[in-house]
């Protein structure tokens, strides 16, 4: 591949008090392609994840988007890059309902700048039914619905917004087998769209089906970095496991 | 039965909250009635009760936000005061009553400072990261404190002939036919309102409650308002049988309603407030400036006390320094007994009045049957503490 990368991460530090959450980290992400991020707990796998989607501010380190130097200090930051997250704890309003967190920051509003309620909620419906078609409770308040809507109400919001980079930590956490598998349809559909994933996961299944690439935490530093068709599972374990 | 009942309500699109609240209320005011040998229902008395109500209703509808948003603001009894002493002040020493202009001036400067001395809060729990209990325990002190200084703890009269109107007096209400015709632009209001929502969902295919739920709820509002209207022309001034109408306070009680009622609905700031304090860590991830909005909602709540300050020092016209003392604590009852949780993210404002005027229903009542200041304390002590349980219990039971 010789194009430019759309995200290269360089070298970054991450400190809270005296842990090196991350400790001079480097990943980079091409256009079309699912970067997966392993490692154990503690790893530093959504910190790294956090600085990209502007949840916290590195430390040192560069971060290019297509070959450019950005500054990245917030969320409101990272969105207008284009880079779009789901987060581990899925960072939903609970008293809200889907429509309402799925436009949460970045409401939809008429001519007199009013909240426009009924488009809103009328694109809702129709990001939640590509993603699951049996998602009804649109107007129930998102605290009240099961594991699964909840996180398709996360993943909507992500892709509405025209993503170009995609942050996933483990979406598929609280998934049944099914809606894991539309998960992984709709990875591949966004890959053909030419967004750039990275994916956080424990599924050693979920890694080889979707991964193009790897790349193993551990202690806050990346120890490795892999194309899936030159490893094994048995490989990348070992990885994981010894380190 | 109950099932039945609540999805009777569900079909008609109300709260099953609002409706207990409704019904407590009917309660607590049959009881009145009947302990007070028909005096509580009377015209006369309702009309009092309006107005009773509407400084506390005022103040409510911010605190709603204020706590929805998982602060408390515990100042805004003395914001009142000082705001109030201000006012008093500038409008009969500084302009002088002679001067036409001069009420219209001290209003304008009152709201300004209340709205100043509302972000002066908002700064230290957003920006220096302070606990809102105690930026506002300060205040409760700070803005006491400031209201005697104003000038020296003298009481300050009289106010503008046209200021008084504000607090209600004798000429304070707009009389029987401006009565009727606000009822009827209302009734008006809502049918278009609630017609133009029903056509705008149907044009997206979402569905909408049966047309007979539709009528119904539009019926019962219509007959509340015409109820309302026909009670407040029906208390005549005295001596006379010239009706008084809508009080002016309760008609800036009204539009602070629908003003705070579209800020929380309608606008982005609202919808933030409600995220805040849903999740503030998912509100934060959104891309949601939170220090904005949190110094937003106590400049909203030093603006709605100085409003209710104005009401205050027209009704009394005067200004005293102790205006406003202890209304805190009523302030915040109404609006956790109106439905707002403390623990945060949910709250409406009508839940909000209709907190007000339970406590206010309370007090009046309690001071018909001769029951002594200290009493009524204890008692409305023992319903905050009730109010609180019972939001315990419910969301217990909702979970
Ligand atoms: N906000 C925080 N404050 C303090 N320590 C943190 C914070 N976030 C993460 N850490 C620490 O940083 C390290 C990496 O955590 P994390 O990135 O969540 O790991 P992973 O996602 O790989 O499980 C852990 O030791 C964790 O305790
Ligand atoms: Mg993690």
């Amino acid at each position: 591949m010789n194009q430019t990368p759309l995200v290269e991460m360089k070298d970054i530090v991450k400190t809270f008090g005296g842990v090196h959450a991350v400790d001079h980290a480097s990943v980079d992400l091409y256009p079309g392609e699912v970067v997966g991020v392993l490692g154990h707990n503690g790893a530093g796998k959504s910190t790294l994840m956090k600085m990209l989607s502007g949840a916290y501010v590195k430390d040192s380190g560069q971060i290019l988007i297509n070959g450019e130097e950005v500054t990245i200090e917030s969320p409101r930051d990272a969105q207008d890059l284009g880079i779009e997250t789901i987060y581990q704890t899925l960072a939903l309003a609970d008293h809200l309902d889907a429509t309402a967190n799925l436009f949460l920051g970045r409401e939809k509003t008429t001519a007199w700048g009013a909240l426009d309620d009924n488009l809103m909620e009328a694109e809702t419906r129709k990001v939640l039914h590509r993603l699951n078609p049996r998602f009804k409770n649109i107007k129930t308040e998102v605290g009240a619905l099961s594991g699964g809507q909840r996180q398709s109400v996360a993943i909507g919001r992500a892709i509405y917004f025209d993503a170009k980079i995609l942050i996933m930590d483990e979406p598929t956490a609280a998934l049944g087998m099914q809606e894991t598998a539309a998960v992984a349809d709709l990875i591949q559909q966004l890959k053909k769209d030419n967004l750039g994933i990275f994916l956080i996961s424990h599924d050693i299944h979920d890694i080889f089906d979707l991964c193009d690439r790897i790349c193993v935490m551990k202690a806050g530093k990346v120890i490795g970095t892999r194309k899936i068709s030159e490893v094994t599972k048995d490989d990348v374990l070992s990885m994981i496991i010894m380190a | 039965m109950a099932k039945q009942f609540s999805q009777f309500l569900n079909t008609l699109g109300v709260s099953p909250r609002l409706v207990s609240m409704m019904i407590a209320l009917l309660v607590i005011w049959l009881v009145l009635h009947f302990l007070t040998d028909g005096t509580f229902l009377s015209a006369r008395n309702l009309y009092n009760l309006a107005v009773q109500t509407s400084v506390v209703g005022i103040m409510s509808t911010g605190m709603v936000l204020i706590i929805v948003a998982r602060h408390i603001d515990l100042s805004v009894g003395s914001l009142l005061g000082v705001t109030g002493m201000l006012i008093a002040y500038l409008q009969a020493e500084v302009f002088t009553i002679d001067n036409n202009w001069g009420w219209v001036a001290s209003i304008a400067i009152g709201l300004v400072v209340g709205g100043i001395a509302g972000w002066w809060q908002g700064y230290w729990v957003a920006h220096r990261g302070v606990p809102a209990f105690i930026v506002t325990l300060a205040g409760l002190l700070l803005f006491r404190g400031a209201a005697f200084e104003v000038t020296d703890g003298k009481t300050v009269a009289p106010m503008h002939e046209t200021y008084q109107l504000l607090g209600g007096g004798i000429d304070g209400a707009i009389g029987a036919t401006w009565s009727w015709i606000f009822g009827l632009v209302a009734v008006a209001i809502l049918v278009f309102f609630t017609l133009k929502s029903r056509f705008r969902k149907t044009k997206y295919g979402f569905p909408v409650k049966q047309m007979w739920a539709e009528l119904l709820m539009l019926a019962i509002w219509s007959l509340l308002i015409i109820l309302f209207v026909n009670v407040m022309n029906s208390y005549y001034k005295p001596r006379t049988e010239v009706a008084r109408g809508i009080p002016i306070p309760v008609l800036i009680l009204i539009g602070t309603v629908i003003v705070m009622t579209c800020i929380t609905k309608f606008t982005k700031f609202g919808r933030h407030v409600f995220a805040m304090g849903s999740n503030p860590e998912a509100a934060e991830l959104a891309g949601i400036n939170i220090k904005r909005v949190t110094v937003g909602i106590f400049v909203l709540m030093g603006v709605l006390a100085s409003i209710a300050a104005i009401i205050t020092t027209a009704r009394l016209n005067a200004g005293v320094n102790s205006m406003g003392t202890l209304q805190e604590l009523n302030v915040i009852a109404a609006a956790v007994i109106g439905g707002t949780s403390l623990a945060g993210g949910i709250g409406t404002i009508p839940g909000a009045i209709l907190g007000a005027v339970i406590m206010q229903s309370l007090d009046n009542g309690m001071v018909l049957l001769g029951v002594s200041s200290s009493m009524r304390q204890i008692v409305i002590g023992i319903v905050l503490i009730l109010a609180v349980w019972f939001d315990v219990m419910y969301n217990k039971k909702r979970r």
